[in-house]
């Protein structure tokens, strides 16, 4: 039993996040062909709003809700000590969550019923959206089983979180939670572990450079002004060094 | 003034026969793959019809597009805080049965099937399932009318006729219409670029062509929104967008792009134009009945000695120059005015533009007596017994433009955002030179006529007999001024070729063993 806690609480998160850095970086530097959201709204535009739209604005405010609990415990654990904050906080949470699963029920109903939408279904697909639907499913038990995990995240899974992250992990906590929290916690690392090898990698590409950069572009492919200038190098690339 | 050129355009409409030899052209090369079945990055559409997508030009619907935002543009459909909170569904998408759905047939049972005394069919097959499907669209079913009721009644450039002149267009006696060609415009303001949240469109500054870079385009699939001619198409199986490339490395090596090359009416022309970049901007943003003429004077004269060293100072090669003041482009859009870009009012400014049609304009319908003709007529042949005359005479040069089959306002929603003046201008230049030819070749109209056509025009001899050349007799190389794009000095962007010499070629990709001492 011990050997597969090690397994799955300090030897799968490195595995995982490992796997994820490397390959989506990888795939992002030379594959860059591969990585699209892979929309279908252009086979089928209506049913999608029903789905897409739930499911991706319950899981960025879920998401990030994790993130910041694991990223500032102590603040979280400030903040959360006013009981009011802490229902509110849950409450808000559960609702997200329920607004994950509805949403991705919708799209794997839209996924399975729409013909056109078979055809572009890759077994890729399948497993992620499976697993991401036993992670909401978990998710939203832990939320009724096991009341303000607001708190005890950040008490007692944020520092597991962070010896992780330095090197040296500390594992009572984790091994002696439910194990419905342990396979939530396994969930994370996979979905972690496939986003290369999945159209998930979609997230990593967020366009949010698009804010800031002005709305045409020209590419070059010499220097304008210089190319024809007679003063100029009549080669811009350099010459190779060489061993002799 | 930020000279720059830009490889431009101009279909002659007169000229075009509809025949599609262009989009399969295109097809064959370029779009025959799968999620592209249903791409046509070149088409050819019936006006008046819907064309493909359905009702493209309705911006209502598609939202497609510039839209002036005080003084300045804003895009209509998408742009920055649009495309980021629209990035999950986005709705003023066009889905694939606004185009249509991609099928071939199952050829394979017509031999394969078992003996019965049914003859066996070929049923048709979706190119997205595999499944049998019903046909309901194609991406030309409109053509030459066909299907009126359902398509050209619903041009969205009737809009601004009055219901007796829509009725007057369809009346089956006057029935007219021509084809439009369309490729993507490679225009100055392009909406794709602008809306493209990954930053995987760009033109490129050297020619101007327009390309979407495949391994940054992420498919977030606000370009297909934002083009208001809906040329950019999303590949439902690569999850990328795609869009006409013109050809780009036919250009590259002095070929002419595949639809222009294999034109049957020979009515495509392409050349080079330089354009002052700093000046996009502002026309862009012009009053809608100044963007036409603003667009035009954004056109720089390649003859003009500021502007060539203008050029030569933005980098500008002397052997573009040389291409742009050979251009047959630069004489039909600016030296001659005959051509007016798609839709002006869109703001893109495309750098494609038409010569206006002239025949269904012109000819209009007599009523005849023909009894005496029919009675003459053997019992078993047959004959149209209407009394109706299809009439071309070309006498009565500008009352006949004036109430022409097709209304003017007809084709200024088509070429000048409404303007019915340049567009009469336009055909009345085209009018000319037919009556100055006809007066050449055939000697029936006298010269005064030919005379007081050609100096109302602002033309003479000399100018309508260089349009007639371009028009009808130019060669390949007169249609096609392609610049040369100078790939020696772009491999000396990228190495240094000194580290080549002595070896095999440009070298060899992987390093060898290094042998001897």
């Amino acid at each position: 039993m011990n050997a597969l806690n090690t397994f799955f609480f300090v030897a799968f998160p490195y595995v995982a996040v490992v796997t994820f850095v490397v390959g989506v970086l990888y795939r992002w530097r030379q594959k860059g062909f591969t990585v699209s959201s892979l929309s279908s709204q252009f086979l089928e535009g209506k049913y999608l709003f029903w789905g897409s739209v739930p499911f991706h604005v319950g899981i960025l405010v879920v998401f990030f809700g994790h993130v910041t609990a694991f990223m500032f415990p102590r603040a979280t654990l400030a903040w959360t000590s006013v009981p009011v904050r802490l229902v509110v906080l849950e409450v808000t949470a559960f609702v997200f969550g329920v607004t994950i699963f509805i949403g991705l029920t919708a799209l794997m109903l839209r996924r399975f019923t729409n013909p056109r939408i078979r055809a572009v279904t890759s077994r890729a697909d399948l497993v992620l959206e499976l697993l991401l639907l036993a992670q909401v499913v978990l998710g939203l038990w832990i939320a009724l089983g096991y009341r303000w995990g607001v708190s005890w995240f950040a008490a007692g899974l944020s520092p597991y979180l962070w010896s992780l992250l330095r090197l040296s992990p500390e594992t009572g906590a984790i091994f002696a939670l439910p194990w419905v929290i342990k396979l939530h916690v396994v969930g994370a690392f996979s979905i972690l572990l496939i986003v290369p090898f999945t159209r998930l990698a979609h997230f990593m590409v967020s366009p949010l450079q698009y804010i800031i950069r002005p709305y045409q572009q020209v590419v070059w492919n010499w220097d304008r002004r210089t190319i024809r200038d007679p003063s100029s190098p009549w080669s811009t690339a350099r010459p190779k060094p060489t061993d002799e | 003034m930020d000279v720059r050129s830009q490889i431009s355009m101009v279909f002659h409409l007169d000229k075009c026969i509809g025949c599609h030899t262009c989009s399969i052209a295109c097809k064959n090369i370029w779009t025959d793959r799968k999620g592209a079945e249903y791409m046509w990055w070149n088409n050819v559409e019936t006006k008046p019809g819907t064309g493909y997508p359905g009702k493209w030009e309705d911006q209502d619907i598609y939202k497609g597009g510039w839209q002036k935002n005080g003084d300045g543009i804003e895009l209509k459909g998408a742009g920055k805080p649009r495309s980021l909170t629209n990035i999950f569904h986005n709705p003023h998408m066009p889905v694939i049965d606004d185009y249509y759905e991609p099928f071939t047939y199952k050829y394979l049972d017509l031999i394969e099937s078992p003996a019965g005394d049914d003859q066996p069919t070929a049923r048709p097959i979706s190119m997205i399932t595999g499944e049998p499907m019903d046909i309901k669209m194609g991406p030309n079913w409109d053509d030459d009318l066909s299907g009126s009721p359902d398509y050209a009644r619903n041009d969205p450039n009737l809009k601004n006729l009055s219901p007796a002149e829509q009725q007057a267009m369809f009346e089956m006696e006057r029935l007219a219409f021509f084809y439009l060609p369309r490729i993507c415009n490679h225009c100055l303001n392009p909406a794709c670029i602008a809306a493209c949240p990954s930053g995987a469109i760009y033109k490129r500054g050297e020619d101007g062509i327009v390309l979407i870079n495949q391994d940054v385009c992420r498919g977030w699939r606000m370009c297909v929104t934002a083009c208001p001619y809906k040329k950019t198409y999303y590949n439902w199986s690569t999850g990328k967008s795609e869009k006409c490339i013109l050809c780009y490395p036919r250009i590259e090596s002095g070929q002419a792009p595949a639809c222009m090359h294999s034109c049957v009416g020979r009515i495509r022309y392409l050349g080079v134009m330089l354009y002052d970049a700093d000046q996009i901007e502002r026309v862009a943003a012009a009053d809608e009945p100044d963007i036409v003429a603003r667009q035009m004077d954004m056109i720089l004269d390649p003859f003009d000695p500021d502007v060539i060293a203008a050029a030569k100072a933005n980098g500008v090669a002397d052997s573009t120059i040389d291409s742009a003041q050979k251009s047959p482009t630069y004489k039909f859009v600016k030296e001659w005015d005959l051509a007016l870009p798609l839709h002006p009012e869109f703001r893109t400014l495309p750098m494609l533009f038409y010569v206006p049609p002239l025949l269904p304009v012109m000819a209009s319908v007599t009523n005849v007596d023909n009894s005496e003709q029919a009675e003459k007529l053997n019992d078993i042949s047959k004959y149209w017994p209407d009394n109706w005359l299809y009439d071309t005479s070309t006498r009565e040069l500008f009352g006949t433009i004036d109430d022409a089959r097709f209304p003017l306002e007809y084709m200024a929603s088509l070429f000048s955002a409404g303007d019915t003046e340049s567009v009469a201008d336009r055909l009345k230049k085209l009018m000319a030179v037919r009556l100055h030819r006809r007066h050449v070749t055939v000697g029936d109209v006298d010269e005064d006529t030919v005379a007081a056509a050609l100096s109302n025009t602002d033309l003479n001899g000399q100018l309508a007999d260089d349009i007639y050349y371009l028009t009808s007799l130019a060669k390949f190389d007169d249609r096609f001024v392609i610049p040369p794009a100078h790939r020696e000095q772009a491999i000396e962007m990228m190495e240094f070729t000194g580290d080549a010499k002595g070896s095999t070629g440009f070298g060899f990709k992987v390093g060898t063993a290094v042998r001897g001492a």
